[in-house]
């Protein structure tokens, strides 16, 4: 300890962290194209020297997928940047998406030295660098696969998830077949993650590299429907690996929430995201969205339906969030993007029912203040009405972006898949596997609904665990 | 026994699916068509009651749309659907040899067909396409079965010779008394809830306010009445919440929690507000395409 290699180095030059372009307010709230504009080669090699090139990298423990982040921001001053991409990519199959929509400030920067005196290198922000650069070069270099082993995995639904598991067993030369429910893959990054934080040109060209690695992709298949998990088993397939995503929209069971003009965050974003509706008529699905839209909900997902409403042409798009600014679970980065943009914040609100017009249409919501009360055993503070506060607030549209329950598909035509009351399920927390023998399980299914880096990093873990399953079976 | 089994359920060697339309056939001055649709994988594994969810091209909409009927060894599922709006006009294009962008399925829960005795089928309009498919599987249960099928004129009369088959007892009827009986398929169910009072099931699909109206007639009788319901979705699987109703005061989602409940408890009016709820934009998306 007393021994800090870094101090020892000769004067490291003072720079400042590099911040990256942005898209305009007036400009970006009328269009879906990105927001931030992404480093220059320059910009992002000043912004790579600021690393210390620690000889223990905090930052790599804060990775859930392992990055050797040092190494690959050595590569970028020293203007590799596509080898600076392969060395990303040794351990993570989504470097252009988890360069956007990792919370890096919950990881790897914050572990960063830098950040204990200023600020953290911007890890996420080279990681989209070098991913963008290569891609922008042209043919992407496939990393080398050990041989074919000849063992068959399949992996139901291509999120983030599902890929990262395909990405390691193609590696390490296992036949791996994806089943993808929706006609495109990608799942939470196809449908729920808006073109202007994840551009879906982007989650294609990852698609599209994995399909390069060999592996097998079948669109409009529903496992658990078109076919069981059985038939996967008697199939062929030694081992399954279950990344469906939590695909069941919460709602709060409060009255008025089936008027017309009440949508999930899921419907809503999937009408925009996957299936376009910002191009209507264009393309055949429309979407409905008013003047004056209420998004229920604090996190992330609560910022992406805010910002869509309001590029969607809603005049007036507010927050509702039952706790206060400092509870929201959103990015800070998400929120404060979404102020700069206009939006308004209800805190400590809470909707009771919402009111019907004459024609079953919304008009508003009935609302109650809220007090926080002590932190719970997770550390969240409690959250309680305040007796006589209702109000009422006149809406047009409504969204309620509160999460998302446990999709009963899949275990209800599994009958040995054990799963827990909330119907996620039961799974080994290092290997993923569940009650059922050659049938593992990672991501949002396992621990209700949480981010695309630690739906990878469980990915990461089966995958090791598959493959000495079947590696083990060959010696049989 | 052991070679039953073997059958029905065979180990599967390719996962592709072509979409390709193998059969199609207009009706009721073209408004009403069938198409046969090779997709092995939902052949094998339809069951009464379910759906799937198509898309006719890139930059199409995901449309649910029942199964009425499958065929396992040539690997084909058959469709009934009246041209009513942009998505279905578009299906009709379709020739024999061209395929759909994607079809999905099958989805929703497949009904629990037992030997109860004696039951009702009640269809109107394109919904007798969705009734065939659960009569042929209470047919296959030994059940006594009478049918009751109708539209509003000899056209809009689908199905009528395969339900013949099925039914121990068809009726038919058309509002303008132009085939059948004259009048509504409620009025030849009044009769016949009065005449037998041995019946100890209703199936009723067609439009909501039929399904309401049947569900109406058999609640005195407190016969188990079952509907198929075909709200606005989009995935189809659960994911967005779309198809929301409201059954016995709980939100269902049609998609994974039906399509098929029980009649008495479902709230037909506002599922009838919620399918119009995008009436404009399904008009002007109609008007955009022929214009």
């Amino acid at each position: 300890m007393e021994e800090n290699p870094q101090a020892e180095k000769p004067k490291k030059e003072k720079i400042p962290r590099q911040k990256m372009p942005e898209q305009n307010v007036s400009a970006r709230i009328r269009n879906f194209n990105e927001v931030p504009l992404g480093y220059d080669p320059e910009t992002a090699q000043r912004e790579a020297r600021r690393c210390l090139q620690c000889k223990n990298p905090q930052c790599v423990d804060g990775c859930p997928v392992e990055i050797d982040i040092p190494a690959f921001l050595q590569l970028v001053v020293d203007g590799k940047f596509v080898e600076a991409a392969h060395k990303i990519k040794e351990k993570n199959v989504l470097p252009a998406v988890c360069g956007r929509v990792c919370p890096q400030e919950d990881q790897c920067e914050k572990q960063c030295i830098l950040g204990i005196r200023g600020e953290p290198c911007a890890i996420g922000s080279l990681e989209r660098f070098v991913a963008d650069w290569e891609a922008d070069q042209g043919e992407t270099i496939l990393p080398s696969l050990l041989p074919p082993t000849g063992h068959k995995v399949a992996v139901v639904g291509a999120g983030p998830s599902g890929l990262t598991v395909a990405f390691d067993l193609a590696l390490l030369g296992h036949d791996v077949t994806i089943f993808e429910a929706l006609h495109e893959p990608g799942g939470v990054l196809m449908y729920g993650i808006p073109e202007f934080r994840l551009p879906k040109a982007i989650v294609k060209r990852e698609v599209e590299f994995l399909r390069r690695l060999g592996v097998k992709l079948y669109t409009s298949v529903v496992i658990g429907r078109t076919i069981e998990v059985d038939d996967l088993l008697k199939s062929g397939f030694e081992a399954v690996f279950l990344a469906v995503g939590a695909g069941l929209p919460m709602f709060m069971k409060i009255p008025g929430e089936n008027l017309n003009g009440v949508f999930s965050a899921n419907e809503f974003l999937t009408r925009v995201n996957l299936m376009k509706a910002y191009d209507f008529p264009d393309v055949d699905t429309p979407v409905w969205v008013g003047k004056n839209v209420a998004v229920i909900g604090g996190g992330n997902v609560a910022m992406d339906c805010a910002r869509t409403a309001l590029r969607l042409g809603a005049k007036r798009v507010s927050v509702i969030y039952r706790r206060s600014r400092s509870e929201m679970p959103a990015r800070h980065e998400e929120i404060v993007r979404a102020e700069e943009e206009g939006i308004i914040f209800f805190f400590l609100t809470n909707p009771i029912r919402y009111l019907s017009d004459e024609k079953f249409w919304v008009r508003g919501m009935e609302c109650v203040r809220m007090e926080l009360g002590q932190p719970d055993s997770s550390g969240r503070r409690s959250v309680k009405p305040i007796p006589d506060s209702e109000q009422i607030i006149d809406f047009d549209t409504i969204i309620v972006a509160i999460g998302a329950g446990a999709n009963p598909i899949i275990a209800s035509t599994t009958p040995d898949l054990k799963t827990n009351r909330w119907g996620y399920y039961i799974a080994d927390e290092e290997t993923g596997l569940t009650s059922k023998p050659r049938v593992f399980a990672g991501g949002d299914i396992v621990t209700g609904s949480a981010t695309v880096i630690s739906a990878m990093g469980a990915g990461r873990r089966s995958a090791r665990a598959i493959h000495k399953l079947l590696m083990e079976s060959k010696k049989v | 026994m052991k070679k039953d089994k073997k059958n029905s359920e065979p180990l599967i060697q390719d996962f592709t699916s072509s979409f390709t339309v193998v059969y199609k056939e207009e009706m009721a001055k073209r408004t009403i068509c069938r198409m046969d649709i090779e997709a092995p994988l939902i052949a094998r594994k339809a069951r009464a009651g379910q759906f799937i969810v198509l898309r006719v091209r890139e930059g199409g909409e995901r449309i649910p749309m029942t199964i009425t009927d499958k065929d396992p060894e040539k690997g084909t599922i058959t469709i009934f659907y009246q041209v009513i709006g942009k998505t279905t006009a578009l299906m009709r294009t379709l020739k024999v040899g061209e395929s759909f962008a994607d079809v999905v399925g099958p989805l929703g829960v497949p009904d629990e067909i037992e030997s109860v005795g004696k039951i009702v089928m009640v269809g109107g309009g394109t919904g007798t396409a969705v009734l065939y498919h659960i009569t042929k599987a209470y047919r296959e249960k030994d059940n006594y079965i009478v049918g009751i099928i109708g539209g509003r004129e000899k056209e809009l009369i689908i199905l009528e010779k395969e339900m013949g088959v099925l039914c121990d007892e068809l009726i038919i009827t058309t509002d303008d008394g132009s085939y059948g009986e004259r009048g509504l398929v409620t009025d030849a169910l009044t009769r016949v809830l009065k005449d037998s009072p041995d019946i100890r099931l209703v199936w009723g699909i067609g439009p909501l306010a039929m399904m309401k109206a049947v569900a109406n007639l058999t609640r005195p009788y407190r016969i188990k009445t079952m509907v198929s319901l075909n709200p606005i979705m989009v995935d189809g699987t659960g994911m967005c919440g779309c198809c929301r109703v409201t059954v016995a005061t709980q939100t269902k989602f049609c998609c994974v929690d039906g399509p098929s409940f029980d009649g008495h408890e479902v709230d037909f009016d506002e599922l009838l507000k919620r399918k119009g709820m995008y009436f404009p934009q399904e008009r002007e998306s109609l008007l955009f395409s022929v214009r």
